[in-house]
């Protein structure tokens, strides 16, 4: 008489009993599983764009200083260069150029970069995926590009970006600084910001303290608080996403709630005749918390695998728009599959702590179900 | 802040789980004052009825604090990119007023849990009900703690402002400051690594001598909360330390990165199991004169005695272990 | 084996509302072991409640159960059911197998709980299943059982706990002459192995069989006296 033994016998019954019931079980599973699948994809897919993002951004200069004049980013002169220089900690200053192009014939903005190393000379461009995507067919392999003065340059499209690298780089354009510095009018011994690598990584905030005194009307922004910043979007899109799911949840827990308390006939009397035969409302009740472990684990399983499917192989189209931003040039990239046990317990705990304690009341009326009453059946 | 789903996933649990309670309490209310074993009427069957379901209400309860428990503490790491300043959960903790207290009642409230189970089972095995009335009593004031437990922990998300710059556990566990964590972190490392084996070995030998005699429940009880204080404060004092191999890292919490193997789960798990089984002890040992749990309960304190033993070992053994094989020598004044 | 006293017991349901109905009133009487007993009378005479309460089913309203000297009548459900299936078999008017199990399977449910090792259980249950020659059926559903067949699973359940008493309520009703005659061929056989016997009906095949020891009439929740043969 052993206490594995009880819990293994009365986990053989519970299981015998629920495949007796399929149909009806069937349809609790499906249910339960379409929740945590929904929960599930959204938390899968959050997680993996933040974790995509952070290793993106791990590339990202530790400080970008820019130049503000009321409030509003301007371009910054390159005689700064040596102001900072000058300061103790900064192992290098480098001004950068890059703005933003606005194509009216496809509607995208591209994020222009001028390279001062660029490799293929003057009115050549090397362009992103979405670019590509989105070019005007007659276009071929030239691309009109209207300056700001007025006039037209026409760039010769001589590379494309690998598809790898698309998700910092579908929107791209490169060209040459010349070109850059013509297409936007900006004369010379001007960037759009500065970026420095700092000697020691726990002085930024210093540094970036420093900076500020030096030069008051800049304004330096470290790779922490982009970071920091991307975390935040992430987690407030997914958990409004999440809130939004309440709903689902709350109808979920209902059925379950609803299907619990409405025991068939059938199930009524197996459980009256189970008390009869000898045994205890804590029996019954054991039996029941086994029949909920086998429900939610099966459901949650098949949810979950179904939402990795649904994320990392069919890119979680059902979220898709909502977490990743609106924009014409969505890159198209593989999510790398993420799933960690921390993951796993808030998904436990959004799913199958309220199923248990919608189940817990009706579980414990039909487990005080009386024998007698099977007496006089 | 309230839109990571770990926090929403933390809040719903402890809603529910106070819901949950306070259902179960306005039952155990109505026990209290109408349960008469004596009677058959069917007033008194129901109210038997209903004790198997707060019985099972608190089992779960009890289960979800033990995971909420370890869930609060990960999602307060996880968000510490956020606050700067912060580079564990301890940073986030301290952020707002709450975050430790919060954390604290949920550890009060698994232990209280745990020895309401144990009182509940202890009254199962007496054929009239013996301690219903104090178990109920008991359940009942509990549960302004779990409610307290679900607000506090409400209040500190809701008030967890990015803007704030927050401590380490470096600096908050340090020996220099004075406040809430420090006088677990604070203790000179020989001192407390002293008091820690002088803990076990005295709950050990009260143990032994207990389960040999069959007397001393209550001075094997106040060992082993002794044990569990001097523990918990060497812990964070000492064997911390030499699980991050460094003399500066005082922290509770990194324990349970898995860079460090996971240990800390073992950790807490010998701590905290042999904190409820020793206070168990302790709780059950006046009602040995009850005439229905006179045969049964000397057994059941026994194994609880041998169980808090045993855990309180793992821990001892799991810290010993990380000392020895520790790459960080220390001069211990 | 032990003596069952009931003294002044009665079973009121519904206590205080308009459909108030007393089933039992002041029931004093004893049950001997080793011996079989038949509760005779017509149906609502409370039989089956007196049954229930024999067999530790249900709590009286009022009154004292005496089980071997030992007073059991405020005992909480836990410790009844452990008496209960220590002490007591059941035998139901309608069999109440569980559909979907086999035979087998059914008379291995009453002692789940108590985590015995499955092959014993196994071992025993077919033993018993032999011992009521429907070894044969033991791998076939309930629901393709004959009604004799069935009668035998349900006995073979009600032994699997090696209980010290029989309880079967109206068990011939759903059974022909000759199946009641085979049913209390084998009440003799238990009661011969040394088993206490007692049964709730009102067939004559019943009541008048020759293995009956005591006969108790009711009528009304009242036991109205007490024959012995």
């Amino acid at each position: 008489m052993s206490w594995t033994g009880k819990q293994r016998n009365i986990l053989d019954f519970t299981l015998s009993s629920l495949l007796r019931r399929k149909g009806r079980n069937a349809a609790l599973i499906v249910v339960y599983a379409f929740v945590v699948f929904l929960l599930a994809s959204v938390v899968f897919l959050a997680q993996s764009i933040k974790e995509e993002a952070q290793a993106v951004l791990r590339e990202a200069p530790e400080i970008v200083v820019q130049r503000l004049v009321a409030g509003r980013h301007d371009l910054i002169p390159e005689t700064y260069i040596d102001r900072i220089r000058g300061i103790p900690g900064v192992a290098s200053v480098k001004a950068r150029l890059w703005g933003y192009y606005y194509e009216p014939l496809s509607g995208a903005n591209y994020t222009v970069i001028a390279d001062e190393n660029f490799p293929y000379g003057k009115r050549t461009v090397v362009i992103g995926n979405g670019v590509a995507r989105h070019l005007p067919p007659l276009v071929g392999k030239t691309m009109p590009m209207r300056t700001y003065s007025g006039s037209y340059l026409f760039m010769r499209i001589r590379e494309t970006l690998s598809s790898e690298s698309e998700l910092v780089s579908s929107d791209l354009v490169l060209m040459s600084v010349d070109d850059f510095r013509e297409l936007f009018r900006i004369p010379a011994g001007v960037g759009t910001d500065l970026v420095l690598s700092v000697r020691n990584p726990r002085e930024v905030a210093t540094v970036a303290g420093k900076i500020v005194e030096v030069l008051p009307d800049t304004r330096p922004i470290t790779r922490a608080e982009v970071l920091r910043t991307y975390d935040a979007v992430f987690d407030w899109r997914g958990g409004m996403i999440v809130a939004n799911l309440i709903g689902a949840l709350m109808a979920f827990v209902i059925f379950a709630w609803d299907k619990a308390t409405g025991l068939s006939a059938e199930e009524r009397r197996e459980i009256g005749i189970l008390k009869g035969l000898g045994w205890e409302t804590s029996d019954v009740i054991l039996m029941k918390f086994w029949e909920g472990v086998v429900v939610s684990l099966s459901s949650f399983f098949l949810g979950v695998i179904l939402a990795y499917v649904h994320v990392f192989f069919a890119s979680a189209t059902l979220f898709e728009s909502a977490l990743k931003g609106w924009s014409v040039l969505y890159p198209n990239f593989r999510l790398k599959p993420v799933i960690t046990p921390y993951l796993v317990s808030v998904l436990f705990f959004l799913t199958v702590v309220p199923y248990t304690f919608a189940t817990v009341v009706p579980s414990w009326r039909a487990a005080t179900t009386d024998p007698d009453a099977v007496m006089r059946a | 802040m309230i839109y990571h789903p770990g926090v929403m996933a933390l809040l719903l649990g402890s809603t529910l789980t106070s819901l949950m309670l306070l259902y179960s309490g306005y039952w155990g209310l109505a026990i209290v004052r109408g349960f008469d074993i004596r009677s058959g009427s069917e007033r008194q069957l129901r109210l038997e009825r209903r004790t198997y379901l707060v019985s099972t209400v608190v089992a779960y309860a009890f289960g979800f604090q033990l995971l909420s428990f370890f869930l609060f503490l990960f999602t307060a790491d996880l968000i510490h990119p956020l606050f700067p300043g912060a580079m564990c959960a301890a940073g986030v903790l301290n952020v707002n007023r709450f975050g430790y207290p919060a954390l604290l009642l949920k550890c009060v409230n698994f232990l209280l849990a745990g020895m309401w189970l144990i009182l509940n089972a202890a009254d199962n095995r007496g054929f009239d009900y013996p301690l219903v009335r104090k178990k109920y009593l008991f359940l009942l004031a509990v549960i302004p703690l779990v409610l307290a437990e679900a607000a506090v922990q409400a209040l500190f998300f809701l008030g967890l402002d990015p803007g704030v710059i927050t401590s380490c556990c470096g600096a908050l566990f340090s020996r220099e400051r004075s406040g809430v964590p420090d006088w677990l972190g604070g203790a000179p490392p020989l001192i407390s690594l002293a008091g820690f084996y002088l803990g076990v070995a005295a709950c050990l030998g009260a143990g032994l001598h207990y389960r040999k005699h069959g007397k001393g429940g209550y001075l094997f009880s106040l060992a082993s909360v002794a044990s569990f204080l001097l523990s918990a404060v060497a812990l964070v004092s000492v064997i911390s330390l030499y699980v991050y191999e460094l003399p500066s890292h005082r922290c509770p919490f990194c324990l349970l990165h898995g860079e460090y193997g996971y240990v800390g789960y073992l950790l807490y798990a010998g701590l905290l199991g042999g904190g409820v089984t020793g206070a168990g002890v302790g709780l059950l040992t006046p009602f040995r004169k009850v005439e229905s749990l006179a045969a049964t309960l000397p057994s059941m304190q026994g194994r609880l005695a041998r169980a808090t033993m045993a855990l309180y070992l793992l821990f001892a053994a799991v810290s010993t272990l990380e000392i020895l094989l520790s790459g960080l020598r220390m001069e211990l004044s | 084996m032990a003596r069952i006293e009931l003294k002044e017991v009665r079973k009121v349901f519904h206590a205080g509302k308009p459909n108030e109905f007393c089933a039992l009133d002041g029931i004093t009487a004893a049950i001997e072991p080793g011996r079989t007993t038949v509760l005779k009378g017509p149906s609502g005479s409370g039989k089956t409640t007196l049954l229930s309460i024999l067999g530790c089913m249900t709590r009286p309203t009022s009154g004292r159960i005496f089980l071997g000297g030992r007073e059991i009548s405020s005992l909480p459900e836990r410790f009844l059911t452990e008496i209960r299936r220590k002490t007591f078999g059941f035998i139901f008017q309608q069999f109440h197998l569980v559909k979907g199990l086999t035979a087998l399977e059914n008379v291995m449910v009453p002692a789940y709980p108590l985590g015995e090792k499955r092959e014993a259980l196994r071992d025993r249950a077919m033993g018993l299943l032999d011992l009521l020659e429907v070894g044969h059926r033991a791998r076939t559903n309930v629901e393709w059982l004959s009604g004799g067949e069935m009668q035998r699973v349900a006995i073979a359940r009600a032994l699997i706990n090696d209980p010290a008493t029989l309880i079967a309520d109206e068990p011939t009703a759903h059974l022909d002459s000759r199946l009641s005659r085979e049913f209390m061929g084998i009440v003799r056989r238990l009661g011969n192995g040394g088993k206490t016997v007692i049964i709730a009906s009102h067939d004559p095949i019943v009541y008048e069989s020759d293995c009956v020891r005591d006969v108790l009439p009711m009528r009304d929740g009242k036991v109205l006296g007490e024959e012995t043969r």
